[in-house]
């Protein structure tokens, strides 16, 4: 095998050179360490002083940088969530999850930026400013885990973690020409993310190809004492193999199926499929009648549980504090007006009516009625096809401020992953191709997403594997492009 | 007008006893050092979780027996929304509308509802109003924040003042007696909140309620209540109408003042806690919990009498309540080679006696352990001292505690080494008195009397009465 440069070599590579003494844990970090040092993409809000390590690193991601969204509680470290409100908090422990990788030997190599407490889709809601899209720095990377995803596919970390609640790790996934897996809720444990919508939040892993993704799943899945609701994935998971779709239905919701995807996305998609018959995939339609409905309960449950969630940040205990001379409820106002942006108060506000007696029915009742709903959708779809698939997002990244001023076009990015958030079932969004913006410009990486049953994570990350061997993915940012 | 009939409803808080918090690892704490009992996440941090306390869990399926509840297959936990410092999470962890423990009935009180929730912080506010508004500073110690709560809710099947803090008494010692918390008012381990309303008597409407809350004694909580009940009572009497509100009761000068009225009250915005998952009590914790609950004394007194062989009156006294009756069943186990009617008879007779010469108490409270108790019989039971000797002991036991055998070594009340000894002071005594001895072989029992005396003399009071009795007649051939 001819040698690459260390910054190019998959975790899966580098791991297995770190645990064969070819390369040296210390050195490898070393090299991300000065990679992400350069970060012109507002991607991080943190790096770590360059740790001094040990040659080798047991375990399976041994000697393996990873870069943290910044909803992930990590000790000693600074931990904002993307939020003013969290200005410098320096949580007391370690979130579940960055532990798991820690005990599989991966070492964390900063904080990434993010939409404030997970609520976006650009990135753009950042107390921190927005992050760039490697592709095309004019452009939005999505979001909200868009810093995880852009130091990925901008070459500043091998792989990150992430979080989704409605798509925050497909859609940037998808945006950055990267690998993004949500995992079924309850796979992973919640405990130290913090919180946006509890019943619906998962964190997942971005990487550069599925065998990573795999990789990283197998070390963050499990039962964990500390969150009540996780269980684990049942038999684990290992690297995926497969190189044929044989024998495998495809499902394509006609209910999904809008006009408002993009041309470009479209014929992507398309080839995608044909992709997938070439494998000895079989496509159908599917039926979803209550998809389309999603966004709609979606934009209820969240806020509610966000209005609640985010009622703890009040400046007595830790982060930020304002308007300190007055009442306690003057301190109150003022430091939940100054520490929460925009779209966060939005929310609040929405989830607080929502949740309101007299209107708990006709909204928090309704939206929870279609999620059962959509989930049953999905049981029943899953009788007749393995996998749902979709485009990722109805577009390939848009400029950055382009939506700012339109919530309800900026919710619309995840009409296609929503649904799958709310059934609470796997999903991937696998780099499929390229495709221009609507308005003309440099072509730009398509998601392709696929979903499978809940807790059927290695059947779809076979699935996912085949599929990614054929269709050979292997643009990069800068070449050819904007960036 | 109608006479004006009371309706009255508890509320009862009662803190559970558990090791730690609600939903952490915290230990609970009363009197520590403000905020040395907390963690992350009964401080609230973000992205904490909760964990249910299992054993909490299992203290409230135990009041649920005890209280006769129907237990619920499945319950879950809600979030109550509300903002104060008390409550770091800005939502308390309770329950809504299905709660661990559903109606059921102590007394003649049905028992409406039972749930699990999570105690508040404490919060204390500096400056003259003793209240949030208008405060110089307010301090919050959260070392109560967390602590697992039951809250117990009442059908309004009260009538009186006094009925409503009776019954208190008796939820109280059902509590106690589950060992389940420390129901201590003035710590409030045990709150009690009281709903009072009026209406015409016969009347089966209920009329509007006010909400009296935190009476930290039995007292006043009767007091509170009579207040209420008065007021409320003038009120509809002169022709106004009771406005449903919040309110408080000041023992020191008898005044209620409203904490809140209805338009004040809270919008808790409940919703399903989705950080928990459903409440499913196994087969097995239900059957621990039912195993847990105390005996009650009608069955206890049973048991004594069918299986232990006690008299009726005997186990009725000693099973009355359930320190006596656990002092005895201690006392009886250690002394395994004694009847249980006369372990029995020692504690309701003897003991009992010592104890009221010594100027009352209880034998749970006196510093004679079961374990010396029973030592004592079992001694006394082996003729190793006599019975006398075994009230002296008992005298010094109630005095000053320790173990009998120490007291018997002390005293040197150990009847003199075994029959043969005792066999020849008799002998003696006979052959010292030959016209008593005459006369009982002619019949006289009476005469017997100066034989014992005389051996009693010899042994200084240490044999055994009984004993002495038979050896006389064994060697006069009667």
């Amino acid at each position: 095998m001819p040698d690459k440069g260390v910054l190019e070599l998959t975790v899966a590579e580098a791991a297995a050179r770190i645990a064969a003494t070819e390369l040296s844990a210390a050195e490898y970090f070393s090299a991300w360490h000065e990679a992400a040092l350069g970060d012109e993409l507002n991607a991080y809000l943190f790096q770590v002083d360059h740790p001094a390590e040990h040659q080798t690193i047991d375990g399976p991601l041994g000697g393996i940088p990873v870069a943290v969204k910044d909803i992930f509680a990590t000790e000693g470290s600074p931990t904002t969530a993307g939020s003013k409100i969290l200005e410098g908090y320096i949580p007391p422990y370690t979130a579940a999850a960055v532990r798991k990788l820690d005990a599989a030997g991966a070492r964390v190599l900063g904080k990434t930026n993010m939409d404030e407490f997970a609520m976006g889709s650009s990135n753009e809601n950042s107390a921190y400013g927005p992050v760039l899209n490697p592709w095309d720095r004019t452009r939005v990377p999505g979001g909200s885990s868009g810093g995880s995803a852009a130091v990925v596919a901008g070459g500043l970390a091998p792989c990150a973690l992430g979080t989704d609640t409605g798509g925050s790790i497909r859609q940037p996934a998808a945006l950055c020409g990267i690998v993004g897996l949500k995992p079924t809720y309850g796979a992973i444990s919640r405990y130290g993310m913090i919180a946006f919508a509890s019943s619906l939040d998962q964190c997942g892993p971005l990487t550069r190809d599925v065998t990573d993704a795999a990789l990283l799943l197998a070390s963050l899945q499990g039962r964990d004492p500390c969150d009540s609701t996780s269980v684990g994935i049942e038999g684990g998971i290992v690297a995926p193999s497969r190189d044929d779709l044989q024998g495998l239905r495809f499902g394509v919701p006609r209910e999904l199926a809008r006009d408002q995807v993009d041309a470009g996305v479209r014929e992507v998609f398309e080839a995608t499929l044909k992709r997938i018959e070439e494998l000895g995939g079989v496509i159908t339609e599917v039926g979803l009648p209550n998809a389309e409905h999603g966004i709609s309960a979606y934009y209820v449950i969240a806020p509610a549980e966000a209005s609640s969630n985010l009622a703890r940040y009040d400046g007595v205990r830790y982060g930020m504090r304002a308007g300190g001379d007055g009442d306690l409820l003057e301190m109150y106002e003022t430091t939940r007006a100054e520490g929460f942006g925009d779209e966060v108060k939005r929310r609040i506000m929405l989830g607080t009516y929502a949740l309101s007696s007299g209107y708990y029915e006709a909204y928090y009742g309704q939206a929870q009625k279609v999620r059962t709903r959509i989930a049953e959708d999905f049981r029943t779809a899953f009788g007749e096809v393995d996998f749902v698939v979709t485009p990722t997002s109805p577009s390939v990244a848009f400029g950055l401020g382009e939506k700012t001023d339109d919530p309800l076009s900026m919710y619309l990015n995840d009409f296609f992953t929503v649904p799958m958030s709310l059934a609470g079932i796997p999903a991937i969004s696998l780099p499929a191709g390229l495709a221009a913006p609507e308005g003309g410009g440099p072509q730009l990486p398509v998601g392709f997403q696929i979903a499978a049953p809940a807790f059927a994570e290695q059947k779809l990350l076979e699935a996912s594997f085949a599929l990614e061997q054929a269709i050979g993915f292997d643009a990069k940012p800068g070449e050819g492009s904007g960036g | 007008m109608a006479e004006l009939e009371a309706v009255i409803g508890l509320e009862i808080h009662v803190q559970l006893a558990t090791k730690t918090k609600m939903f952490c690892g915290c230990e609970l704490s009363f009197g520590d050092e403000p905020n040395t009992h907390t963690c992350p996440i009964c401080l609230a941090h973000p992205g904490v979780l909760p964990v249910p306390n299992e054993q909490a869990i299992l203290y409230a399926l135990q009041i649920g027996a005890a209280l006769g509840c129907e237990i619920a297959p499945r319950s879950i936990f809600h979030r109550k929304q509300y903002f104060y410092p008390d409550s770091p999470k800005a939502y308390q962890i309770s329950q809504y509308d299905i709660p661990i423990c559903g109606a059921g009935k102590l007394g003649q009180v049905r028992i409406h509802r039972a749930h699990l929730e999570e105690d508040a912080a404490k919060t204390i506010h500096v400056g003259d109003s003793g209240r949030i508004h208008g405060s110089a500073a307010s301090l919050v110690d959260f070392n109560r924040g967390g602590t697992p709560l039951v809250e117990i809710v009442t059908e309004p099947d009260l009538r009186e003042a006094a009925e409503a803090a009776e019954w208190a008494r008796l939820l109280r010692e059902t509590v106690r007696q589950l060992g389940v918390s420390d129901v201590n008012m003035e710590e409030g381990s045990l709150r009690v909140d009281a709903n009072v309303s009026v209406r015409p008597a016969g009347s089966q409407e209920l009329g509007t309620k006010t909400e009296l809350k935190n009476m930290n004694s039995f007292r006043f909580l009767q007091r509170g209540i009579e207040a209420e009940l008065e007021r409320q009572r003038d009120l509809v009497g002169a022709g106004g109408t009771v406005e449903q509100e919040t309110l408080h009761f000041d023992p020191a000068s008898g005044e209620l003042t409203s904490l809140r009225s209805k338009e004040e009250a809270h919008d808790y915005r409940y919703f399903p806690e989705p950080d928990l998952v459903p409440i499913v009590p196994s087969e097995a914790m239900l059957r621990e919990a039912r195993e847990a609950l105390p005996e009650l004394p009608a069955a206890r007194i049973e048991r004594y009498v069918d299986e232990l062989g006690l008299v009726r009156d005997v186990a009725a006294t000693l099973a009355a309540d359930p320190e006596t009756a656990a002092y005895f069943e201690q006392a009886n186990t250690d002394a395994a080679e004694v009847e249980p009617k006369v372990v029995a008879n020692w504690v309701t007779g003897e003991l009992a006696a010592a104890l009221r010469a010594a100027g009352g108490g209880s034998a749970a409270e006196s510093k004679v352990t079961p374990a010396a108790l029973a030592e004592l019989v079992t001694i006394v039971g082996r003729k190793e001292i006599s019975h006398g000797s075994g009230k002296t002991v008992l005298a010094a036991l109630v005095a000053e505690g320790g173990d009998a055998q120490a007291i018997v070594d002390r005293e040197g009340l150990a009847m003199s080494d075994g029959d043969g000894d005792l066999a020849a002071i008799v002998a003696q005594a006979i052959e010292n008195d030959p016209d008593a001895a005459a006369e009982i072989r002619a019949g006289n029992g009476k005469a017997i009397g100066a034989i014992v005396g005389a051996v009693m003399r010899e042994t200084k009071g240490r044999a055994d009465g009984g004993e002495i009795n038979r050896l006389i007649r064994e060697q006069l051939g009667l």
